[in-house]
């Protein structure tokens, strides 16, 4: 299958970005097999799952190393950095994300969907596309720290145990998105 | 009760660690599964040509949600060994339009993005540079903002809780309303096909 995708290579910017070598799971099967990881998360460990943590950890690792004074009396940071007794990122949601890349990539590559590309509606560039990709990337971060958690550590993770700030913010999230969608659609549709 | 397996001491921190990995493959297997790992197929939930963030997302909300109650119910799980990040309603509100806002301008959110980057998406690998200049941008300004961040604080609190509802009753409503919301978003994406002349995709 991907012989004869990368023998077709010549064609690549013509071919409309539709063609998908194998078609993505029934979307209940997928959520289903989500929800089996979030309950088995709880299960096992007591807590549900997460990403935008795991970056925190990252941060505040690579500000402290640079300079410990100033994470020092940074409560943001000093968080992250835990009692300094151990490692910050022998943390478990460290160690979720690492997974993550890897059940990714290990997805993709079953699925034959392993390509460098960048993922844009027909009227941007890639150059705009990549712009508009770093923005919304840094006011994900900034939004995920502000309400404690992103669309992974809060909305699934919460809504699973009906946390109250967890549905609040979810309602939000689309709320956002949807009000936001006018505004990109040159960059999606 | 004998879970959270790991409350109950069945295991230490190092063992949870390699809990944590393959419980991320899992995770970042069953996105890429979906077809998160496209920011088009995530951004085409705002369009409404495409609602599988929503049937994925609720299903999986759904499924750990009635799993949690009935190994509750039954003794399995002590839910309150069950970690809730505790409710600070402005900052979660107020973070949620503004990641709502970046979903759509970046086309994904970080879980996401990372399974992007996985299968080689330069749009998810930039989105992950924002997300860290983002984190870093609200760690400098921590001092500015932490009044506002601890802010309308509500502690620990669960709908049940604050409904004054029982926990069945509300997770009887919530799938009720989760089916409803499948049927609807069908309806909204086979509406959304016929408007544009059959072209989906």
């Amino acid at each position: 299958m991907n012989a004869i995708i990368k023998s077709l290579g010549v064609n690549e910017a013509t071919v409309p970005p539709a063609r998908e070598p194998q078609p993505y799971w029934n979307p209940y099967l997928a959520g289903l097999g989500l929800g089996l990881v979030l309950l088995a998360a709880y299960v096992i460990m007591g807590r549900g799952l997460g990403a935008s943590g795991a970056f925190s950890t990252l941060i505040a690792f690579g500000a402290d190393a640079v300079a410990p004074a100033h994470t020092r009396v940074n409560e943001f940071y000093t968080e992250y950095l835990g009692d300094r007794t151990k490692n910050p990122l022998m943390d478990w949601l460290v160690f979720e994300m690492i997974g993550v890349f890897v059940g990714g990539f290990f997805s993709g590559t079953l699925a034959g969907r392993i390509k460098f590309t960048t993922e844009k509606g027909p009227h941007i560039s890639v150059r705009g596309r990549l712009l508009y990709a770093f923005l919304g990337g840094g006011l994900m971060g900034i939004g995920a720290k502000l309400a404690r958690g992103c669309t992974s550590g809060q909305a699934l993770t919460g809504g699973a145990v009906l946390n109250l700030g967890s549905w609040a913010f979810m309602m939000m999230v689309f709320g956002g998105g949807y009000a936001m969608a006018y505004f990109m659609r040159r960059q999606w549709q | 009760m004998s879970a959270p397996f790991y409350k109950f001491g069945l295991f230490g921190d190092n063992v949870s660690l390699i809990i944590a990995f393959v419980i991320g493959i899992g995770f970042g297997f069953f996105l890429e599964r979906a077809g998160f790992g496209t920011a088009r197929k995530l951004a085409a939930q705002f369009y409404l040509t495409d609602l599988t963030v929503f049937k994925v997302m609720f299903t999986a909300i759904v499924t750990a949600m009635v799993g949690l109650f009935y190994l509750s119910r039954i003794g399995f799980v002590d839910l309150s060994l069950v970690y809730l990040t505790p409710t600070y309603f402005l900052p979660q509100v107020v973070g949620g339009l503004i990641l709502g806002a970046g979903f759509v301008i970046g086309g994904y959110c970080p879980g996401t993005s990372a399974v992007a980057a996985a299968t080689g998406r330069i749009d998810g690998m930039v989105y992950l540079g924002g997300i860290i200049a983002g984190i870093f941008v609200f760690g400098e300004a921590f001092p500015l903002v932490s009044n506002f961040y601890t802010s309308t604080s509500m502690g620990r609190v669960t709908l049940p809780e604050f409904f004054h509802l029982s926990y069945g009753l509300v997770v009887f409503l919530l799938i009720l309303m989760a089916i409803g919301g499948f049927a609807g978003a069908t309806w909204v994406e086979k509406t959304m096909a016929a408007k544009k002349g059959g072209g989906k995709e």
